[in-house]
């Protein structure tokens, strides 16, 4: 989810800034300096005689491409020049421009940027936020370069970046699965089980709460935490139908199933721990690693976490499934997994003259060894490309990446599901923290609070 | 002001001798005086500052105005369909969840600053202007925060505030004894929360104002009321206070715009919702993000707009009568 890493950065003490950066281009080899020699000395050779021609062929080789990358964290960074580098080498030397900007910087001027003079390619998340962008045609579909990669992603990958108008607009680059995490010695020291249905998950939690423990810990102070618990009791209770129509507004927030969904939380609710509305994610996190909280519901960056407390923690975390609720929708095996991606944007002042190039990123971002590149500078971040080799996964990682070949259906995380106005601080995110002040109240005007202003929203065009 | 300034350096004397001969002169001299190069100056130091005014506070605020009669999002052009009447107005005062409360939370901001913050900012100036011993120490320590930006002082108080990690649940045994208090999660206080850490900011700045203040005051003044039977506190308030009274107006009026533009501290803890919204955080969560709600953002601009103009207009109407 992308806010998680605002905040995180936040935390940090990091203030927003503009961050640009070039990368260095590779000298052009030899043949290349020849090639382009004799492509120019042609074309003087066609102007002169005359001859009307379109320009050459652009075959997508050399030549240059920009990019705009909000992988502005140390580890994803390094991990994104590394593949500008190698990119640069099999691709005939095309010189290309990498401008980082600062995660949460880029999320809130992406409208501004892609409608002023962006650059070629651009990374960004799948679902609502890249089909609603798609939709206001300001980005270049793909489905050639789809066409040509779409044997190395699952169906579920191909479905997160696929617009409404059914043309292509994304390759999925990395995602990371929302799961309860634990650690491994919390549940050997007091025997506890892995719970796989509803019962034994709230008979896990009364029970660690009688052993002394937060039985689950939530952070909710940043307001979308809490969104990842929403959508997997949906998911579970309601079906991944339900849960796509209601994030984009074509089923009603009154309906009873949304009741059920806040019934069924409030089981859950009162084992949080007590002032989560002021806990960040991280400091609910630290009550994991320091083993005074059971479990936690979380996306897998959690592992950052974990992995500053050191690598015996890192080694200790282990995940489960979010258990079965005994619906039809348990066989749909549905989940929280954002998918991160890349796009062509529309307006780009050199996409005319860098298309081919901007493919040629795209295909070469299909590849499971490009992906494996970021990965290993980004441990949390997993490669979507069928093709990839998982033997470097730590066993953490290779669990992510079955739990979700498992799935059927993927979501996006709330706030990519559904419009933007609508999931954020004055929005879902406030009706949620009221509702976590006192679970057991009835909904029905909370309920009717979410519907009226769902209402109140101008039309998305 | 070039007028002026060129008028010193001329070698004739001013007609400011009262001679009534010269008053016929007087005007076309003066007129000649301003040589090609003093009008072209007087152009450049009034237009220069008036074309900034006009672009860069003017400009945006008669933008914001039209646009605030819109549903623009920000994204492709503002075409007339785009043009929606007072429908924002109407569901921003009637409908939209969190406008009279963030009101509401700005004006609780005013009071708290007006008759807590302010009170203790003027004590502790009375106090440090009696030159305690180490007086400087603590003129120090109490300014120390109003060297920091608002952001810093969320940052630094959201670790004290942490309910499980923080120091003040940690200090008082909180955590130990299970009774947690959630001091910026829990909406019944998390606001009053926001205004200590913010206060603590401001009573240092209302301290050297009227500390300032203070050393301004004439010490026959203080002589004369001991001598005619006052004691400390009627001298403080019938005699010092009232003789500070152009300091007043500047404390005045600051509070009420700092009030107003109340924003990064709460931005900072939690964006603005669960009992902090204010009006500059509605305005940033609906205009500035991805939420990308330009026009209703520019509404709830134009509502705080006309709010601030009340305090501004105070302040410039009592500056242009001392002025006179």
């Amino acid at each position: 989810m992308g806010d998680s890493r605002f905040v995180r950065r936040s935390s940090k003490l990091e203030l927003p800034g503009l961050e640009r950066e070039l990368s260095l281009s590779q000298a052009l080899s030899r043949r290349d300096i020849l090639k382009i020699a004799g492509y120019s000395s042609l074309a003087a050779f066609l102007a002169a005689c005359g001859v009307t021609s379109t320009t050459t062929t652009n075959t997508g080789t050399g030549g240059s491409l920009n990019l705009g990358s909000n992988e502005s964290d140390p580890g994803p960074k390094k991990g994104m020049e590394a593949i500008v580098a190698a990119f640069t080498a099999a691709n005939g030397g095309t010189k290309v421009k990498l401008n980082t900007v600062d995660h949460g910087t880029f999320q809130d001027q992406i409208s501004s940027y892609l409608q002023a003079t962006p650059d070629d390619a651009f990374t960004w998340f799948s679902g609502h936020r890249m089909r609603f962008f798609a939709a206001q045609g300001l980005a270049t579909p793909i489905d050639d370069v789809w066409d040509s990669v779409k044997s190395n992603f699952t169906g579920a990958f191909a479905e997160s970046v696929k617009g409404d108008d059914g043309h292509f607009y994304g390759i999925p680059r990395d995602y990371y699965p929302w799961c309860v995490f634990y650690r491994k010695s919390v549940f050997a020291a007091h025997s506890y089980k892995i719970p796989t249905n509803w019962d034994d998950f709230t008979a896990l939690a009364a029970q660690m709460q009688k052993d002394g423990l937060t039985p689950i810990s939530m952070g909710d102070k940043d307001g979308w935490p809490a969104q990842g618990t929403f959508d997997i009791i949906n998911l579970r209770l309601n079906g991944y139908q339900f849960h796509v129509e209601l994030c984009a507004g074509k089923q009603k927030w009154t309906d009873p199933r949304v009741t059920a969904v806040f019934k069924k939380w409030a089981d859950l609710a009162k084992y949080y721990q007590a002032g989560l509305a002021g806990t960040t994610w991280q400091q609910a996190a630290d009550m994991v690693v320091r083993k005074q909280a059971g479990m936690y519901l979380l996306g897998l960056f959690v592992s950052d976490q974990f992995k500053a407390a050191g690598q015996d923690a890192l080694d200790d975390l282990d995940f489960f499934p979010f258990p079965d609720l005994g619906t039809q929708y348990d066989a749909e095996k549905a989940l929280d997994a954002p998918i991160d991606i890349w796009m062509v944007t529309k307006k780009s002042p050199t996409l005319n003259a860098d298309l081919a190039q901007a493919k040629a990123w795209m295909t070469f971002w299909a590849k499971g060894s490009t992906q494996l590149t970021m990965f290993q500078n980004a441990p949390g971040l997993i490669p979507t490309a069928s093709d990839a080799d998982t033997s470097s996964y730590s066993p953490l990682q290779k669990k992510a990446a079955q739990i979700i070949s498992n799935a059927k259906r993927i979501t996006q995380f709330f706030d990519r599901d559904s419009r933007p106005d609508f999931a954020g601080a004055n929005g879902m995110q406030s009706f949620l923290l009221t509702y976590l002040q006192n679970p057991n109240a009835d909904t029905t005007s909370l309920q009717g609070k979410m519907q009226s202003f769902w209402d109140s929203l101008p039309p998305e065009k | 002001m070039a007028n002026r300034a060129n008028a010193s350096t001329t070698p004739a004397p001013a007609g400011a001798a009262g001679a009534g001969e010269l008053v016929v002169t007087r005007q076309r001299r003066r007129y000649s005086r301003l040589t090609r190069i003093d009008k072209r100056l007087m152009v450049l130091m009034v237009g220069i500052p008036l074309a900034l005014d006009l672009i860069l506070i003017w400009g945006p605020t008669v933008a914001s105005i039209l646009l605030s009669f819109t549903n623009w999002s920000g994204i492709g052009p503002l075409t007339p369909a785009n043009v929606v009447g007072l429908k924002n107005y109407q569901t921003l005062f009637f409908s939209y969840l969190f406008f009279w409360p963030a009101v509401k939370h700005n004006v609780i901001w005013l009071a708290f600053f007006t008759f807590i913050s302010t009170p203790i900012g003027m004590f502790f100036a009375v106090l440090l202007d009696r030159e305690l011993r180490g007086g400087r120490i603590y003129q120090s320590i109490f300014f120390m925060p109003v060297v920091l930006s608002l952001v810093v002082v969320g940052f630094i108080w959201e670790l004290q505030y942490a309910p499980n990690d923080g120091f003040i649940n940690n200090f008082f045994g909180l955590v130990k004894s299970h009774h947690i208090v959630d001091w910026l999660g829990d909406p019944n206080i998390n606001l009053y929360s926001v205004l200590i850490a913010a206060s603590w900011r401001q009573v240092g700045y209302i301290m050297v104002l009227y500390l300032a203040g203070l050393k301004s005051v004439d010490l026959a003044l203080r002589e004369a009321a001991k001598v005619d039977g006052a004691n400390e506190v009627q001298t403080f308030f019938r005699v010092v206070l009232p003789v500070m009274a152009p300091i007043n107006v500047v404390v005045v009026v600051i509070t009420a715009i700092e009030s107003l533009r109340a924003f990064d501290i709460a931005y900072i803890v939690n964006r603005g919702k669960n009992g902090l919204e204010l009006l500059s955080t509605l305005i940033t969560n609906n205009s500035l993000s991805e939420a990308s709600l330009v026009g209703f953002g520019s509404a709830i601009a134009v509502v705080l707009l006309v709010v601030s103009l009340v305090p501004i207009m105070l302040f410039l109407s009592r500056v242009m009568r001392t002025l006179q």
